[in-house]
């Protein structure tokens, strides 16, 4: 079974040293001419006022967090569907109490707004 | 065999230690995901693929990328908040540490306790995949729990809703 | 060395070098068919009908001048494109393009035409394209530029959003295959109802094909999903400050997605390799065939269609593609324990 898995970790091997080895060759080939107007960050060319990394909206991390619950029921779901077909009715109704439960949970998302972005 | 696990087993303390000796919170949190990606591959050395494939799904691409925007979130240029006593933070840092040398402790002692050797883990039926067994032991023996949890998922959605709501 | 060890490893590379050709083989794609979309002709001075533009790019970015912004993250700046290009090429790895092969006779067994067949094939992909994410993200964050931030954030948010309806999609097809490995999902599909129509699963899961194309072409962010490139308001969204090879990195990247999810498309619901007329041992020219044809509709898709807007794109994630995806999987589930 071990065995199986070799293969997919020489491909990313593989990927990685691809990569590594272009980045590599390019930064020997490429010029390199220093200026310290070309280093600043890009703002349609006047000069910036503040760092980028700043605070921002608090949405980025309710759909953060939504994902990690919804990402979780999925995953749950997984197992569940490779046995739907031995497991038949009590499998289905065992499944419709569990997303019952968790479309609860969506539907106040959606009554709170959560899922509304502007 | 043993060598790919003590392998990994020094990457995922090192880079468990690199996690918490980082200064830079992003470098940090990259630390933790590369330490998830290597206990998935301890669970592959395992056989118990299934695992690590949700380790990877669930820790590695959703849990972590959850901290990863908590971390650029938040501002972490300012300093420490100068009213909080520094005292307390030693006190708590103190009790924390001791609960979690006395959980090691009673692991250790409880791993070389002499035991009757009861029977060994049932191996894996040849033809029965990783996946079905665990569907079995989740939907038929451990039905209750199964359900459970969705209440638990249930509550972090709210509690997740309510604390990043505001009122209108 | 045994010969048939030799031939895996011959295998592996053939498709790292072959996903590699095909990103090149998109571009200039991508550029003839907006063309004649557009009733141009697109490039056509390097080399007969333009097919030396994908060497003439490389040699262009290859050859131009590396830029970091000083007050970028060194390290994750340099890492962000590695790490995009490793999960593109690593999710591949789990995806068969063929049936067997002994090379007219050469091998004493038939080597199967594929990096590797694992027992939970659908996760492990879906784990690795839960990866990708890193490298927008970190490139975002890393160049410290406004608009590189802004645009990695809100393709990661999209990306997870997405990610769920992706997964769902899948989770359906598992309830017909009752396995989680590709291979075992194509073969499947072979044979034919009434002895016509192909046994694919788009036949019985059309809902389940729309849901996955959808939730694929945003989880590769291209058009009209293509937020964080978004070139009219976020300049070039987290690769603004990328210049030289670490640019093609990403570009590359975003291609090569694009093949994965149109291979996995194949796999799952088109049959893969196998199809009427040709015979087994010519299953890949089937293989490619649909592979090309999804890709020309992704093409035609980004030239034909405007941009949502981004509230636009979150409400429709979330308000109905989860929901009709969540709808699919049960009445899926009703149907194989109906007629299963």
């Amino acid at each position: 079974m071990l065995d199986a898995y070799v293969p997919i970790l020489i491909f990313i091997l593989v990927a990685i040293g691809f990569a590594i080895a272009l980045l590599w060759f390019a930064w020997a080939v490429s010029p390199s001419k220093f200026n310290r107007v070309k280093l600043e960050p890009y703002e349609c060319g006047i000069e910036p006022l503040t760092d980028a990394r700043d605070r921002y909206s608090i949405r980025y991390y309710l759909v953060a967090m939504l994902f990690v619950i919804f990402d979780i029921e999925t995953v749950f779901l997984y197992p569940w569907a490779v046995i739907m077909d031995e497991l038949l009715l009590f499998g289905l109704v065992e499944m419709m109490v569990f997303l019952g439960i968790l479309i609860v949970g969506y539907a106040y998302a959606w009554r709170k707004g959560a899922l509304e972005w502007a | 065999m043993t060598i790919a696990f003590y392998t990994l087993a020094a990457f995922i303390l090192a880079l468990g230690v690199l996690v918490v000796s980082t200064k830079n919170t992003v470098h940090a949190v990259l630390f933790l995901v590369a330490n998830f990606l290597c206990v998935a591959m301890l669970y592959v050395l395992l056989q118990a693929e299934f695992l690590a494939v949700i380790q990877v799904l669930v820790y590695a691409g959703g849990i972590v990328v959850l901290y990863l925007f908590v971390v650029m979130l938040v501002n972490l240029k300012r300093g420490p908040e100068t009213h909080v006593d520094p005292r307390r933070r030693d006190r708590m840092g103190l009790l924390i540490g001791g609960a979690v040398l006395a959980e090691f402790v009673a692991i250790l002692l409880y791993g070389f306790a002499p035991r009757a050797t009861g029977a060994a883990p049932a191996a894996a039926a040849p033809g029965v995949g990783n996946v079905e067994q665990v569907g079995w032991s989740l939907y038929v023996d451990y039905l209750v729990p199964f359900e459970v949890a969705s209440i638990l998922l249930l509550v972090a959605m709210i509690g997740a809703i309510v604390l990043a709501k505001k009122e209108p | 060395m045994d010969l048939v060890y030799i031939a895996h490893i011959g295998v592996i590379l053939f498709t790292f070098f072959m996903l590699l050709n095909s990103a090149a083989v998109l571009v200039l794609m991508e550029r003839k068919v907006a063309a004649f979309l557009q009733q141009r002709l697109g490039p056509n001075r390097t080399g007969p009908w333009g097919t030396l533009q994908p060497v003439a790019d490389i040699l262009k970015l290859l050859f131009k001048e590396e830029l970091r912004p000083l007050a970028a993250d060194r390290w994750l700046f340099a890492l962000a494109p590695i790490l995009s290009v490793t999960a593109a090429f690593s999710a591949f790895a789990v995806v068969p393009w063929g049936g067997t092969t002994t090379l007219f006779g050469l091998l004493p067994e038939p080597v199967p035409l594929r990096v590797a067949d694992v027992n939970v094939g659908i996760l492990v992909l879906f784990a690795i394209t839960s990866m990708g994410i890193y490298g927008i993200v970190l490139a975002g964050w890393s160049s410290n530029s406004k608009y590189s931030l802004l645009g990695g954030l809100r393709s990661s948010a999209q990306m997870i959003s997405y990610e769920l309806s992706y997964g769902l999609a899948l989770g359906a097809v598992l309830l017909l295959g009752n396995s989680l490995s590709l291979t075992d999902i194509v073969n499947q599909q072979s044979g034919y109802w009434f002895g016509v129509i192909p046994r694919w699963f788009i036949f019985i899961q059309p809902l389940g094909f729309v849901i996955y194309m959808i939730a694929g072409i945003a989880e590769t962010n291209r058009a009209p999903f293509d937020f964080p490139e978004a070139e009219q308001e976020l300049v070039a969204g987290y690769h603004t400050e990328y210049s030289s090879f670490r640019f093609a990195l990403f570009f590359l990247a975003e291609y090569v997605n694009m093949v994965t999810v149109s291979a996995v498309a194949t796999t799952l619901f088109l049959g893969g390799w196998h199809g009427p007329f040709l015979p087994e041992w010519l299953g890949w020219l089937w293989w490619l065939a649909k592979l090309f044809a999804l890709l020309f509709f992704y093409i035609w898709m980004r030239w034909t269609l405007p941009r949502y807007r981004y509230d636009q794109l979150m409400h429709f994630g979330w308000k109905v593609l989860l929901p009709v995806a969540v709808i699919n999987l049960l009445l899926t589930a009703a149907a194989v324990l109906y007629w299963g």
